[in-house]
């Protein structure tokens, strides 16, 4: 297996999920934009963990998983996080919302 | 023989069973329901007792017209009756039947395999309700998602409790580990698991995102023909691998009482799902539906603690053994 | 190339293929349902990396649970069927950034490790995961519990308006 293949896919990912936050407007598309980076950076620690022999082994596989876990607390303290938006603005587009207080 | 021959013979055995244990399934369900309330069921078809009705059912089904709304999302709408069978029929690949090896493809993490493909088959609902662009199947639609995800949780923390009793995650090795006391001390997670289980396959007393008195028909008001038969037969095979997981985890596999397992013990894998079978359409005759608010009290205030109050349990009794 | 690297290849090109589309495409719902797409095959990379555990973890979380949620959200904000045309700002500026972040990484990667070759380890079982979880990584896994509570709690006091007001 020829380690740079997994990390270039990795690579990739990550790139589209930084143009996936920076371009898209609605909330939710964001954060979909966001699990391919964390999709990027998972691949990233198996990949390590199959071709480096560490001291601990699977470490990198244990990271993965505590990846995954922040993921899904991420997930639902945004979605809630968005739903209160809507229910106040009636829109989720993130570059609509006033970040002074308003007067 | 060849590994690949021996490949094929055991994919195709599992196709086979897909393909013929939810029709049976679904025939005991028309005569079940039928006896259970005082009339016959299906007669004629086949000249004894109905037996080919279902065959006539699925014929009646491919010659209807195939309709897809104007307004539809064309291809996740085609696409949905698919993905809803598909996670089932890879689930019953790990299935166990019988021991030394009866099984299609034995995997050291089975049981999780199988927890997080039974999953998958929410996104079907989901795709089917948004891209038929109907109010009653997103009212589903929502009701489903909301139903899944909750039920997701007892269903996982009481497989957990089993996992943790045998010591592995492998779906024969929980069956070899299996005590016939465990009926007992597993017998809270069992009840759990099965309830979850009947939500997850959106059975009635649990088919608030069908609902036909209030929903018109759920996510599946707008499918016709051999799309709507597809889901049908979800349903069934969904019965099949809720009855398969209950049996191999909570009701001892393929251990009978008689000492013949190796030679009996598919057939008495069998007995049990079809026992378990027969409770879930039981089930479907004798309960009325919940009410939305109800479900989501029953999981989270009821079916939630007990499940954690079952993992102290596994937990104590495992330590103290 | 061996089996493993064709496996890879293709998966990531599943992956990738799957992402652009997420990114770009202008149907709300079906973004959702290519990150499905996505997620599978990145899982179907750990597999071929030999981190099974992994792999149906992320099924079971990602798809099961973290994607439904996601549809689930874009339904209640009502997102329309078809395609909009304001979902996305101009495009050059997040081209440049995740462009040049893409392809900077890769290119480190590919200075770093060239075309060397490194032999898959066994497939891992779950007990030895489960072994280095409850040994070497007790303390993390401990806040991480910590911290999921703390997001169960957080994300109920958002959603709910009579109890964040007071």
């Amino acid at each position: 297996m020829h380690p740079v293949i997994p990390y270039v896919i990795a690579a990739a990912l990550v790139g589209l999920g930084a143009y996936g936050v920076l371009v898209r407007r609605n909330a939710i598309l964001l954060l979909m934009a966001v699990e391919l980076i964390l999709g990027g950076v998972n691949l990233v620690l198996v990949t390590a963990d199959a071709t480096v022999r560490a001291v601990l082994p699977a470490g990198g596989q244990v990271f993965a998983l505590f990846v995954i876990v922040l993921a899904a607390a991420e997930i639902g303290v945004a979605l809630a996080l968005v739903l209160q938006l809507y229910r106040l603005r009636r829109a989720v587009a993130v570059d609509e919302i006033p970040l002074e207080r308003e007067p | 023989m060849p590994v690949w021959v021996e490949l094929v013979l055991r994919v195709l055995a599992v196709v086979a069973a897909f393909l013929t244990l939810p029709l049976l399934i679904g025939q005991t369900e028309h005569k079940v329901m039928a006896h259970m309330q005082g009339r016959l069921g299906p007669m004629y078809a086949g000249a004894f007792h109905g037996w080919a009705q279902l065959i006539a059912d699925g014929v009646k089904f491919v010659q209807k017209e195939d309709v897809t709304p104007r307004e539809a999302d064309r291809p996740v709408f085609r696409l949905a009756p698919v993905v809803a069978l598909l996670p089932y029929l890879v689930v019953l690949l790990v299935i166990p039947l019988g021991p030394s090896g009866l099984v299609a493809q034995p995997l050291d993490i089975g049981l999780f395999f199988v927890l997080s493909v039974v999953g998958v088959g929410v996104v079907s609902v989901l795709m089917a309700a948004w891209a038929s662009a109907n109010k009653y199947a997103l009212l589903g639609g929502l009701r489903a998602a909301a139903q899944l995800l909750g039920y997701e949780l007892p269903f996982v923390l009481a497989a957990a409790s089993v996992a943790m009793a045998a010591g592995t995650l492998s779906l024969p090795g929980i069956v070899e580990a299996w005590r016939p006391w465990w009926l007992l001390w597993q017998f809270p997670a069992m009840v759990i698991f099965f309830v979850a289980g009947l939500a997850e396959i959106r059975r009635p007393p649990f088919d608030m995102p069908i609902a036909d008195s209030e929903l018109v028909f759920g996510y599946m008001t707008e499918y016709t023909g051999l799309r709507f038969a597809f889901f049908v037969l979800a349903e069934y095979v969904g019965i099949l691998v809720i009855g398969a997981l209950t049996t191999v985890l909570f009701l001892g596999g393929w251990k009978g009482p008689f000492g013949l397992d190796a030679e009996l013990g598919w057939l008495w894998t069998l007995i049990k799902v079809a026992a378990v079978s027969f409770v879930i359409i039981w089930f479907r005759v004798a309960y009325p539906r919940l009410r939305e608010d109800q479900l989501q009290r029953l999981c989270w205030l009821v079916l939630v603690p007990l499940a954690l109050a079952q993992l102290v349990l596994t937990v104590a009794v495992k330590v103290a053994l | 190339m061996t089996t493993a690297d064709l496996l890879l290849v293709a998966l990531g090109a599943v992956a990738v293929g799957a992402g652009v589309l997420v990114v770009s495409t202008r149907h709300i719902v079906r973004a959702g349902l290519w990150l499905v797409v996505n997620l599978l095959a990145v899982a179907g990379c750990y597999l071929v990396l030999a981190a099974e555990l992994v792999a149906w973890v992320q099924v079971l979380l990602y798809v099961g649970a973290v994607v439904v949620l996601l549809l689930f959200a874009v339904m209640l904000t009502r997102a329309p069927i078809g395609a909009s045309d304001d979902l996305d700002r101009p495009r050059w500026p997040g081209a440049l950034i995740g462009g040049g972040a893409g392809l900077g990484l890769a290119a480190l990667f590919v200075s770093g490790y060239r075309w060397s070759r490194v032999d898959l380890p066994s497939p891992g079982t779950a007990t030895a995961l489960g072994e280095q979880i409850f040994t070497a990584w007790v303390l993390p896994f401990e806040v991480v519990g910590v911290l999921l509570l703390a997001a169960l709690i957080g994300a109920i006091v958002v959603s709910r308006p009579d109890i964040g007001s007071r």
